[in-house]
């Protein structure tokens, strides 16, 4: 991080550490103490009747993520997150571009779009899970029309394309507002200035303002990959609960499942270090992009 | 020019098109709320009756089977959003203004050590956060379901960026006029924050209110539940009757959804200044 060009400015003996001290008792307690924790744990098997434990090394990451003949927790995540982020991100950077281009009623617009974001997780599954309940739903009706076997808790394909179609309504809204602040950025007399070299549109686009939307669609896809590997699990836990099978059991469900229904706290750990290695791995991206852009401004 | 004009109509049709199916979840769960539960047994109907009252009526004076009053839901939703936004304001305000405007020993590892938590979700460590919460026996409370979702660094990372964007000289003529720190944060810093607490204590208070994992493992009985990870129960209650409420559970839906909704949409431009203020 770039400090304040003339350093910073007061000088107190008590009074900094009275302001930061509360935040870091409580980052301490609810951050690094549990992080601390998980890795321990991680290491440890507890006996079948949760008395003792003993140093186990690495036993609990290998069960943990041993593929049985099933998908794995691991790849269902990446590919529930790479097909997710793709679609999100292509809506709302097509929608963005549309409306950037009715002028003034862009307001309107971003308003008909927004909302979507709003609306907490569980509650978006809830929707989605009314509108494709087998035999009941809305959708679920018009999908059999068209000659479907519609039943997501028997069709692992069927679930998974239901947790897609849940998490890019959710995101689109996000990829959206952050493409249009981005679109507004793009200079005026760039685009003029393509379009008198006798670029088409659909050049100009690619060629020349999507670079210059490069950085929001970098800090957009590590959002986007975030929301599905952590933020997907309301809507798994109300509409699929991980099933059928394990076909939608990202790894975070998958902590919630070994953690608190079959109580195995190795397990659990070993699965909380993964994450921390995925959010760590992400956090660091971000961290670059920030500097620069906080660098060249 | 009319070839333009056309361009201009497909581009409002395209748009309104992509509108419409975005809201059409949202308009079935409006008219199944409508309509007495037997209704929506053929499938749903497309256009809206007249049970809406009652239908509200009864999950917020009695719920549903094995859950509590969506009232009591409600309002447990309403003090851990509240709980968590002005909490994290409280926590992080002098947090960031002690590391934007001072110099002292272990400054950069107070900054970092603030900032490792920008990314982490508590989905990533909520099952050991879970086991810490509960040796603290704040298992089933509201310190429960708010502390541990008061840690991240959101809020202070975006105030430290605002601070920093304060002129030296603004706090130079404060200290020579010899008022004191804490009083220049009162009366110069904060007052100038106005807009950037107000982004950020509407992106906190939709976030506190939206959390389903966190308050579904620290709540245990049905009163403490909130009414976003309550639903939850609800469906499966629904889903017992010989004929499915789903009147009920949409009713209920419309109601968790409508506070981060209209908050989002009425706000929108302090929330999205909020939302873009982590980017930038």
């Amino acid at each position: 991080m770039p400090d304040r060009a003339g350093g910073a400015i007061f000088r107190g003996k008590l009074l900094p550490y009275a302001l930061v001290v509360p935040q870091l008792v409580i980052v301490a307690i609810f951050f690094l103490w549990p992080t601390v924790r998980a890795i321990y744990e991680a290491f440890q098997e507890t006996n079948a009747f949760g008395t003792g434990a003993r140093f186990s090394g690495f036993t609990n990451f290998a069960s943990a993520f041993s593929v049985a003949g099933e998908v794995g927790t691991i790849e269902v995540t990446v590919i529930l997150a790479v097909i997710t982020t793709v679609l999100a991100m292509a809506t709302g950077l097509f929608l963005a571009v549309e409306a950037d281009q009715v002028g003034r009623a862009r307001r309107v617009y971003r308003t008909l779009f927004i909302w979507t974001y709003a609306v907490p997780s569980a509650i978006a599954g809830t929707l989605w899970l009314f509108l494709f309940e087998p035999g009941l739903g809305a959708g679920a009706k018009v999908l059999v029309d068209l000659g479907l076997k519609w039943n997501f808790a028997v069709h692992s394909l069927q679930a998974f394309a239901l947790l897609v179609a849940v998490i890019v309504w959710q995101q689109a809204a996000y990829n959206f507002l952050f493409y249009t602040a981005g679109l507004q950025m793009v200079p005026r007399a760039v685009l003029e200035a393509a379009s008198l070299d006798g670029a088409s549109k659909l050049a100009q686009f690619w060629q020349v303002v999507f670079p210059l939307l490069s950085p929001t669609t970098f800090y957009l896809l590590v959002m986007n990959v975030l929301y599905a590997f952590f933020s997907s699990f309301a809507i798994i836990d109300v509409i699929t609960q991980g099933g059928p099978g394990n076909a939608t059991t990202t790894v975070v469900y998958q902590v919630y499942r070994d953690g608190f229904q079959n109580g195995n706290t190795g397990l659990a750990g070993a699965e909380t270090v993964f994450l921390l290695i995925i959010a760590a791995a992400l956090t660091a991206v971000q961290f670059r992009f920030l500097n620069r852009k906080v660098f060249y401004r | 020019m009319r070839e333009r004009g056309l361009s201009q109509a497909l581009r409002h049709g395209i748009l309104i098109f992509a509108a419409a199916i975005f809201v059409v979840p949202l308009y079935l769960a409006f008219v199944a709320a409508t309509h007495p539960a037997r209704d929506l047994l053929t499938g749903v109907p497309l256009l809206p009756s007249g049970q809406l009252g009652p239908n509200l009526w009864r999950v917020l004076s009695r719920g549903l089977p094995n859950s509590a009053p969506v009232t009591t839901l409600m309002a447990n939703s309403a003090v851990m959003a509240l709980g968590i936004s002005i909490g994290k304001l409280v926590l992080s305000i002098p947090a960031a203004f002690a590391i934007a405007f001072f110099r002292f020993r272990g400054r950069m590892v107070a900054f970092w050590l603030i900032f490792i938590t920008l990314m982490l979700p508590i989905e990533v460590i909520f099952f050991p956060t879970y086991q810490v919460t509960a040796q603290f026996g704040l298992l089933d409370s509201y310190g429960g379901l708010i502390l541990p979702l008061v840690a991240s660094a959101t809020a202070t990372f975006l105030f430290r960026q605002f601070f920093m964007t304060f002129p030296v000289e603004l706090a130079d003529a404060a200290r020579i006029d010899g008022s004191s720190p804490l009083r220049f944060l009162w009366s110069i810093v904060l007052p100038l924050s106005r807009t950037n607490l107000a982004a950020i204590f509407v992106l906190e208070f939709v976030y506190g209110w939206n959390q389903y994992l966190w308050p579904l493992i620290v709540t245990t009985s049905p009163h403490s539940a909130t009414v976003v990870m309550g639903i939850q129960e609800m469906i499966s209650s629904a889903q017992s009757f010989a004929v499915p409420q789903w009147n009920l559970v949409m009713a209920v839906a419309l109601l968790a959804m409508v506070p981060p909704v209209v908050v989002v949409v009425v706000m929108q431009r302090w929330f999205v200044k909020g939302l873009m203020a982590g980017s930038s």
